[in-house]
């Protein structure tokens, strides 16, 4: 395991590259290979902690133990990084959404369509992750975005450590759109900020229109819900009010767009609402640039 | 099992700050909304400490119950699910104010 990165999953691969047999650059500037695992002195760690003797030790009588506070998040490590990526995506302008869904509601159809919509208008870099095989990045790429792929192994969620190194070799360009397309699975993606400005939750009408209470966690960490195939809808008993119901449920905030990759409804309003957020980083950026 | 090796980092870190080389009792703070299985946590955690400095050591949940704020009647409820209605009132949706945390609260180390 590499101590400066605490990534714990050896299995990682970046387009076909373990996550670290790689050049890369750390937030002090140096720049060095390191292909293996070796502890670094420079940590990453937050927060603080302190020993002392415990009034209320929980083991009597044995003398040597001693209590340490903690009180750190478990994902403290995750939203480092993930902070990072944040900071990277403010000082390029660049716009980053995180994609998640369960398998087959038809995510990379909809980037792709997504994509060709947008081309000659916005700038687009994409993130693939999956547990396996780089077809994805590749159908991203055959459809002209620059794109990368990151196999999780048996990991079944991208994490913004992982993220932080393929931005390295991706290298979004400055006012650009970068799409993260997650693992397909609606549990633990909802739990690793990955730096993105929002999450979008893709939910076909094929699936259960109690998916936003089966999987609340997810349906509450995304601004927006893309309802998506809605051109089956008249060859199903599918409730477009009940689905935005159990999602308003646990998000009372969350917007929804009717979406059919397919057939192109509700294409324009996606599009709007990718340009108002990106408008916003634009903006954000050149203030940032003006104030220097 | 990502969750558990979070925990093993937090724990290592805390060792080579702390000058400690064996972990008796670890104290996890678990809110009920958190998404967490604590169960499996627990599980996990066994597994992934295995030869580490934290191998064997006792593993604690403390439960935090979800609270929420209903947006309705305006008053602070208990939740079981994100996706509950106020028990005051009935009306959802209820704003989640409590019990997602997942946190390392403290160790007993020697």
């Amino acid at each position: 395991m590499c101590t400066t990165c605490g990534c714990g999953d050896g299995e990682t691969r970046i387009e076909g590259d373990d996550l670290h047999d790689h050049d890369h650059t750390h937030a002090d500037g140096s720049t060095h290979r390191h292909p293996h695992d070796h502890a670094h002195d420079h940590g990453h760690a937050h927060g603080h902690s302190h020993a002392y003797v415990p009034a209320h030790s929980h083991a009597p009588g044995v003398a040597k133990s001693r209590m340490v506070q903690i009180e750190q998040d478990i994902l403290a490590k995750n939203d480092a990084y993930a902070a990072k990526n944040r900071a990277l995506f403010a000082a390029r302008g660049i716009f980053a959404l995180n994609l998640v869904s369960s398998p087959g509601s038809g995510k990379t159809t909809l980037l792709v369509k997504t994509i060709e919509a947008l081309r000659g208008q916005a700038k687009v870099a994409v993130i693939e992750g999956d547990q396996q095989t780089s077809q994805d990045a590749e159908r991203i790429r055959a459809s002209g975005a620059p794109a990368i792929q990151i196999n999780t192994g048996k990991g079944c969620h991208l994490d913004a450590h992982m993220v932080g190194h393929a931005l390295e070799k991706l290298q979004p360009a400055e006012d650009s759109l970068l799409m993260i397309e997650n693992v397909g699975n609606l549990v633990c993606p909802a739990a690793f900020d990955l730096g993105e400005a929002h999450k979008v939750v893709i939910l076909s009408v094929t699936e259960g229109e109690d998916k936003p209470i089966k999987y609340p966690d997810m349906f509450r960490a995304a601004k927006l819900m893309l309802l998506n195939k809605c051109d089956l809808l008249p060859h199903l008993a599918y409730s477009v009010a009940g689905a935005i119901e159990f999602a308003r449920r646990v998000n009372p905030g969350i917007e929804v767009i009717r979406i059919s990759a397919t057939s192109g409804e509700g294409m324009a309003e996606w599009l709007a609402w990718i340009e108002r957020g990106a408008a916003v980083a634009r903006r954000q950026r050149a203030e940032a640039v003006a104030a220097l | 099992m990502a969750l558990a090796e979070g925990v093993l980092q937090l724990i290592e870190d805390a060792a080579n700050r702390e000058g400690f080389t064996r972990v008796r009792t670890i104290w996890v703070e678990i809110g009920r909304l958190s998404g967490v299985e604590p169960e499996a946590l627990a599980f996990c955690f066994d597994a992934v400490t295995r030869g580490s400095i934290a191998a064997g050591a006792q593993f604690e949940i403390v439960h935090v119950p979800g609270s929420g704020h209903c947006l309705e009647c305006g008053r602070d409820t208990e939740l079981q699910a994100v996706y509950d209605a106020c028990s005051h009132c009935g009306a959802v949706p209820v704003q989640v104010t409590g019990g997602t945390e997942m946190r390392v609260k403290e160790l007993e180390v020697d």
